[in-house]
């Protein structure tokens, strides 16, 4: 469904944020790209989104190469980005404005009643709770029925129970339209608890490290064993990866005071 | 008017003072309703001038009191020769409040979306706003006459300036991830503007208009010093060649008192539109 292929990026300030990276999604799959900070994650997602070009290699789904954004693809960034002069109903319908009016306010009150925030059409963002500001930013990305939902961090800004709920209805969300997920997150029992794979990746330039998959039935829980002796595979892995980041950045520290 | 307190009209939250005459009425809260407190000073400067005339401490021919001026005001109001002046300047301001907004906004727009076109008339147009108003004057005749379309040239030319120059400059400080919420949602080119950009600039569009209207206002009386034979501007000019120093002031006040009015109607009829704004409200 979708697709990296030998994808290089290389920001106009000499940053080298992805190299030889492929990975391929599966329709319906969620899987979790976790790593350290500057491994490029959330360079691979706005690759995928169509908002940056790679230097090399391609993205597609299915089949279409994404080089602007593409119907076929939401995102939901980590702050909800809402647009604060519309309402709830008009940020989660914003996207549908191609659409008949009666049919996008019918898509629009279903979303409300999905995310648990239905009798809110008229309130404005700022009357919001960060959780319920991102939920409505969930439903403005499903509400256009896009086949991939790369989603960048979205509960890192909130607090644990609230991060907990979103989690779950996030999960219910998938559920009624299977869409392809690709979840960039700092958390790992966040991934774990998502995702069907979970995509550890390598910092300095971003690659992917291991890929761990997770074969766990849902709802997952914390204090399983499975989901433990996972926890344990992800963070080894984790180590690993930094590790090798560790080393890397080691040796380039010995050359330049050699060069002194 | 200072930023922060154009932006306390704009976004319509009611003042401390509304507040409290909601909460405690009675004679406090009329004391310090917003209206009699915005009087108080030019009430309380006109009793401390009407008290220097009599007094003797000011000249009454040159500096004629307060008492005076509103007889004069009363005068030309009576026999209608007020509101005919009122009447064709609020007008000329008028037009050439709708035509420098319009042109303002397409440039401003056009300007802060496009690089290139920014590049392009950016530079020229800086010049000449610094250009004084009264420099168009002797041009604006010639090329378009003496009565009024040269008039409402010059008052569009001062209106254009501050709504080009706010909604440029606003375009390019709108934050990149809303603009991306767009992009996200396949937007470009006028959708983008029309989408996003504009209604993320609105607050500061609206300040524009206003800094617009305020200047249509000064450069209506430059206008109307092009040989008017209405208008108040022509009443400044003929009280001036007259020796009517009464009439010069009153004609002053009424142009304070227009502003203000227009001012006022500009803000009730934009307040609508910003609801959503979440701005600071300051206490006491």
């Amino acid at each position: 469904m979708l697709r990296f292929d030998q994808i290089e990026k290389i920001y106009p300030n000499g940053t080298h944020a992805l190299t030889h990276l492929s990975l391929e999604l599966d329709a319906g799959e969620i899987v979790a790209v976790i790593g350290g900070s500057g491994c490029g994650k959330s360079t691979l997602l706005r690759l995928a989104a169509g908002l940056d070009r790679p230097s090399s290699g391609t993205v597609s789904v299915e089949d279409t190469v994404i080089t602007t954004p593409h119907e076929a693809v939401g995102i939901v960034f980590q702050e909800p980005r809402l647009l604060p002069w519309l309402d709830v109903a008009g940020n989660i319908g914003f996207g549908l404005t191609h659409l008949p009016r009666a049919e996008r306010h019918e898509r629009v009150v279903r979303a409300l009643e999905r995310i648990g925030l239905a009798g809110y059409e008229s309130a404005w963002p700022r009357e919001l709770s960060g959780g319920q500001a991102q939920r409505v930013s969930i439903a403005r990305a499903l509400v256009a029925r896009p086949k991939v939902l790369l989603l960048d961090e979205p509960f890192s800004a909130l607090d644990a129970f609230t991060r907990a709920d979103l989690q779950h209805a996030l999960l219910a969300l998938w559920e009624a339209s299977r869409p392809t997920l690709a979840l960039v997150t700092h958390d790992v029992e966040e991934a774990i608890l998502l995702a069907d794979r979970v995509v550890v990746m390598q910092p300095s330039p971003g690659r992917v490290f291991k890929e761990i998959r997770i074969d766990l039935p849902r709802p997952r829980h914390r204090l399983d064993d499975a989901f433990i002796a996972i926890e344990r595979r992800v963070l080894h892995a984790l180590d690993g990866s930094l590790g090798l980041a560790r080393q890397r950045a080691s040796t380039q520290a010995n050359v330049a005071v050699g060069g002194w | 008017m200072a930023r922060a307190e154009l932006t306390a009209d704009l976004v319509g939250r009611p003042a401390p003072a509304a507040r409290r005459a909601r909460a405690g009425g009675g004679l406090a809260a009329i004391l310090t309703s917003p209206l009699v407190l915005g009087l108080a000073l030019p009430v309380l400067l006109a009793l401390v001038w009407e008290a220097a005339a009599a007094l003797g401490l000011t000249s009454r021919r040159l500096m004629p009191p307060p008492s005076t001026i509103f007889a004069t005001l009363f005068k030309l109001a009576a026999n209608g020769d007020l509101w005919e002046h009122i009447w064709i300047t609020t007008w000329r301001v008028a037009v050439g409040f709708v035509i420098g907004t319009i042109a303002g906004t397409l440039v401003g727009a056009a300007a802060g979306y496009s690089g290139l076109t920014r590049r392009l008339v950016d530079p020229t147009l800086q010049g000449l706003r610094a250009v004084p108003s009264i420099a168009w004057v002797p041009l604006f005749i010639l090329w378009l006459g003496i009565f009024e379309e040269s008039k409402v040239a010059l008052i569009a030319v001062g209106v254009f300036f501050p709504v080009y120059l706010g909604v440029m400059g606003e375009i390019l400080s709108v934050d990149r991830k809303i603009v991306e919420v767009g992009r996200v949602f396949r937007l470009s080119g006028p959708a983008l503007v029309r989408r996003i950009l504009l209604p993320a600039i609105l607050p500061a569009y609206i300040l524009a208009l206003r800094a617009g209207l305020g200047l249509g206002w000064m450069f209506v009386v430059a206008a109307e010093f092009m040989g008017a034979s209405q208008g108040l501007g022509y009443l400044l000019v003929d009280g001036q060649q007259l020796g009517k120093p009464d009439q010069i002031i009153a004609s002053i006040l009424v142009f304070a008192v227009l502003g203000k009015l227009t001012d006022a109607l500009l803000v009730a009829a934009t307040r609508p539109f910003l609801r959503w704004k979440d701005g600071y409200a300051p206490a006491g």
